[in-house]
């Protein structure tokens, strides 16, 4: 009877007790076990683990429920041990070397979608991203049907993206969920985040989450960036285009201690070469350069659950473009040359960490705090337009489930600041905006055909005023292979006219705004709902995969900051009266036909309207329908882990309205609608060896070109001069070529 | 004498119920060979009251349990898991239901086990 009351005593006491396992681990090298240092421990389905030290030894907490050890280096065959009781282990690990050559049948693809998350996700992978070795987020989406990316304007190089037939401000772009493109470096920041520096986008189709905010409409582009931890330890890019340009991308990564280490990204890129093909004195690609810096450090503690990111980035752009003979020093605020300038100063910090409970990996917690200064100068002409904004952004996040895993909940506070300062023409623009939110997001899955959430969140704005973000997203599997989507969500922004649209400054139009007493430049807070279904089914083509998605998305403004052009001497800028959408159809598929071999076809149908002053109207320079297709093929890969890649993509935008009246646009020598475009890309990629690799490929290979696009360029500052009247490349083919290295 | 006894009556009772977990881990082996098999073995599991993560692993066979110690044990949940067709390391499916279960997951016949190798 006695033992049985001190078993009782003990048994509370055993939960509590924490116990550690100590041991030891060597590689044989010449017949002699020498100690490996920096090899991983860590206990089987946990995120307890530990790293041997210099003498190869390691300590590691132990729990009678911890079966298995698992003992991994790069370059050795991974060990797993029975542990049964807490004693000491010693381990030789075997180098790989030494083991027979293992092939790998199966390749991850380039992109995917998944079967199971509820959002019409697609993720595109650091692969995919290779395929267009130019040069920055905006161009990286060029091999992707989700994005359609075009030429905002004749003069500053810039590509414009859209989503459902959107521009970019209705999309939320983020960097590691942190919203980053958007305020003033909504027109080029794009061209701001060199493409090296991502490790893969997520694309989501439609109303986000409300995690991230509440200002997503048309859809969510998240870019991760190169993990210190991941990253290879140099990396050089070096790129060289027959168009002038030029980039170089240097990343170097280290381990600064055990749970520390830190990356420094450093890129540049410039075009000194003037080019005018067309002959119209305008040149057809600005003059530019860029330096771009950025410093992340990376903290991971597995053991006890913490990690950190913490980042620092400067950057500093400068364009210039017009007239040929346009002399800054000589000629600007003169009518001697039309010219163009854009500098762009910028600096971003921002830390994030994130706790994840080792013994209850269901609650885990995160916060993300941004700082950006953001200032541009620049004049288009006569015309100067400065912008400075200065942003804060602050989210608190906690994870957790209600009973069981099937019942899932994020909830949160987030809290913002922008300050706006800005010098349009010769007025003054000053705007303060800030807001606090909560936010709670409700998952259900039942872990088989069926997961929903739905997610709300409450803002309070100085602004946008007070107001709440419903958002939802259902995944439903009637059959194997399939995923039916369905979603639905509210999103609100205020609308930064001049920032989003610059190209109105190189053009002759008067400016005008007809506000009601609105909070922001007059006007009200844009408003949209946005509804999605998509239907996914995957299935075998004599025995190779294949998979389609089908996807319908409609967007309706409750009200909008209508942009309009169709008066060709005017921009006018005013609240919607009426109607105005986006529906869009997208087909998509996608077929393995033999091994290495992955192609991809697309049909976009776009129907974008909007009720301008003069009557309801398709949406100026939005296509109804457009084509995409890409194939890859990639050579069988020899010992030495080189082989050759292939790749190209064909896109067919179909003919676009002009805005403005066909009398008009016949006089400045245009029909009604553009011309419909195909353009042709490809690239090929020889890889030596993990290590090193050359490419060399061709944009817009068939050499098409719009004739005169700058409207009245030989009397620029003239009542018809207009740089906006662009629907398709304007600098015909060109070359590049350039190499990666890296050491890992 | 009594009261010594009664005191520690006391005690014992405000000791068990702290070693009550309401997060106790637990890892059991149970039988199955593919990725449906998965979805069952889960579902059963996390379909027992008081159970609040499971993942079950193809290759080493282990299932991998958080729950509520107050609300459920191991053999209960090992009798849910069997309900649905799987051994698990102390309960034996029964025959009826693991006739019923679908014909790709039959983890006892060796044909089977030797089909899914190449997963």
């Amino acid at each position: 009877m006695k033992n049985l009351y001190c078993l009782f005593f003990l048994l509370p006491l055993c939960v509590f007790s924490q116990e550690k396992i100590t041991g030891h681990i060597t590689e044989k090298i010449n017949k002699e076990e020498v100690p490996l240092s920096g090899a991983n421990v860590y206990w089987l389905n946990t995120q307890v683990g530990t790293v041997t030290d210099f003498d190869g030894n390691f300590e590691i907490s132990y729990k009678p429920e911890y079966k298995k050890l698992i003992i991994s280096f790069v370059g050795y065959k991974t060990d797993t041990i029975s542990v049964n009781s807490p004693k000491r282990i010693t381990r030789s690990l075997t180098s790989t070397a030494n083991l027979d050559e293992v092939t790998v049948n199966m390749r991850q693809k380039a992109s995917s979608r998944s079967f199971l998350q509820s959002q019409n996700v697609l993720n595109v992978s650091s692969g995919e991203l290779l395929k267009a070795a130019c040069c920055n987020l905006a161009e990286s989406f060029e091999t992707n049907p989700s994005i359609d990316v075009n030429f905002a304007d004749a003069i500053s190089g810039t590509r414009q993206i859209k989503m459902l037939g959107l521009t970019s401000p209705y999309i939320l772009i983020t960097t590691e969920n942190v919203p980053s493109i958007r305020g003033a470096s909504q027109a080029y920041g794009l061209s701001f985040i060199p493409g090296t520096w991502v490790e893969s986008i997520q694309i989501s189709k439609g109303a986000g989450s409300v995690v991230n905010g509440y200002e997503s409409i048309a859809g969510q582009i998240n870019a991760e960036l190169q993990k210190p931890m991941m990253d290879n330890k140099l990396f050089v890019n070096a790129y060289g285009s027959g168009n002038g340009r030029f980039e170089l991308n240097t990343h170097l990564n280290t381990k600064v201690s055990e749970r520390w280490s830190t990356g420094l990204y450093i890129h540049g890129n410039m075009r000194e070469t003037e080019f005018d093909k067309n002959n119209d004195s305008f040149l057809d690609a600005p003059l530019m350069q860029q330096i771009n810096m950025m410093n992340r450090w990376q903290y991971t503690d597995t053991e006890n659950g913490y990690v950190g990111f913490f980042n620092v980035r400067y950057l500093n752009d400068e364009k210039q473009t017009g007239q040929t003979f346009f002399n800054p020093d000589k000629d600007r605020g003169t009518t001697n040359a039309w010219g163009s300038e854009i500098k762009t100063q910028r600096l971003d910090v921002s830390g994030k960490f994130g706790f994840v409970n080792p013994e209850i990996p269901w609650r885990t917690g995160g916060l993300q705090l941004a700082y950006s200064h953001h200032n541009q100068e620049s004049y288009f002409g006569l015309n100067d337009y400065n912008i400075q904004h200065n942003s804060l952004y602050a989210n608190l996040l906690y994870n957790s489930i209600i009973s069981d895993s099937r019942h899932k909940i994020k909830t949160g506070l987030s809290a913002t600041y922008d300050g706006y300062d800005e010098l349009v023409l010769s007025e003054n623009f000053s705007r303060v905006e800030n807001s606090i939110g909560a936010f709670f997001e409700y998952n259900f899955d039942n872990l088989g055909d069926l997961n929903f959430s739905a997610g709300i969140r409450a803002d309070v704005h100085n602004t946008l005023g007070t107001f709440l973000t419903p958002r939802f997203h259902l995944r439903y599997s009637p059959w194997d292979k399939s995923a039916f989507r369905i979603s639905a969500g509210r999103g609100k922004r205020s609308a930064n006219i001049f920032a989003e649209n610059q190209s109105l400054f190189a053009s002759s139009r008067n400016l005008n705004i007809f506000g009601s007493g609105g909070k922001i430049y007059g006007l009200d807070p844009e408003i949209a709902w946005n509804y999605g279904i998509s239907f996914m089914q995957g299935f075998n083509i004599f025995s190779r995969k294949a998979d389609i998605t089908v996807d319908f998305y409609r967007t309706d403004f409750v009200n909008q900051i209508v942009v309009d052009w169709e008066n060709p001497q005017q921009i006018n800028f005013y609240n919607l009266e009426g109607e105005s959408f986006s529906n869009n159809f997208q087909a998509e598929f996608n077929y393995n036909p033999f091994a290495h071999f992955d192609m991809r076809l697309a049909y976009k149908f776009y129907n974008v309207e909007t009720t301008y002053l003069s009557g309801k109207k398709q949406t100026p320079l939005t296509p109804n329908h457009r084509l995409f297709a890409n194939a890859s093929y990639e050579t069988h890969q020899t010992a030495k882990g080189g082989n050759w890649k292939f790749d190209a993509t064909f896109n067919y935008v179909g003919e676009q309205r002009f805005a403005s009246s066909e009398g008009y646009l016949n006089t400045i020598g245009l029909s009604e609608f553009s011309p419909s475009v195909s353009t042709l890309n490809a690239q090929i990629t020889k890889v030596f060896s993990p290590n090193f690799e050359i490419y060399v490929g061709g944009e817009n290979i068939t050499n098409v070109k719009q004739q005169n696009p700058i409207v009245g360029s030989d009397n620029p500052f003239g009542t018809t001069f207009d740089t906006t009247y662009v629907y398709g490349p304007i600098f015909g083919s060109s070359y590049y070529a350039g190499l990666r290295y890296r050491i890992n | 004498m009594k009261s010594i006894i009664a005191i520690l009556g006391i005690f014992l009772i405000g000791a068990t119920g702290f070693a009550q977990n309401k997060n106790a881990k637990a890892s059991i082996k149970v039988d199955g060979v593919c990725a449906m098999c998965k979805e069952r073995i889960e579902k059963a599991s996390i379909h027992a009251k008081g159970v609040k993560m499971a993942t079950w692993d193809v290759n080493t066979h282990q299932l991998d349990l958080i729950y509520n110690e107050g609300k459920t044990d191991l053999t209960k949940i090992q009798q849910s898991i069997a309900d649905s067709g799987h051994d698990t390391q102390d309960i034996k499916a029964k025959d009826e239901v693991y006739e019923i279960i679908d014909p790709c997951c039959k983890y006892r016949d060796q044909q089977v086990i030797d089909d899914h190798k190449d997963d």
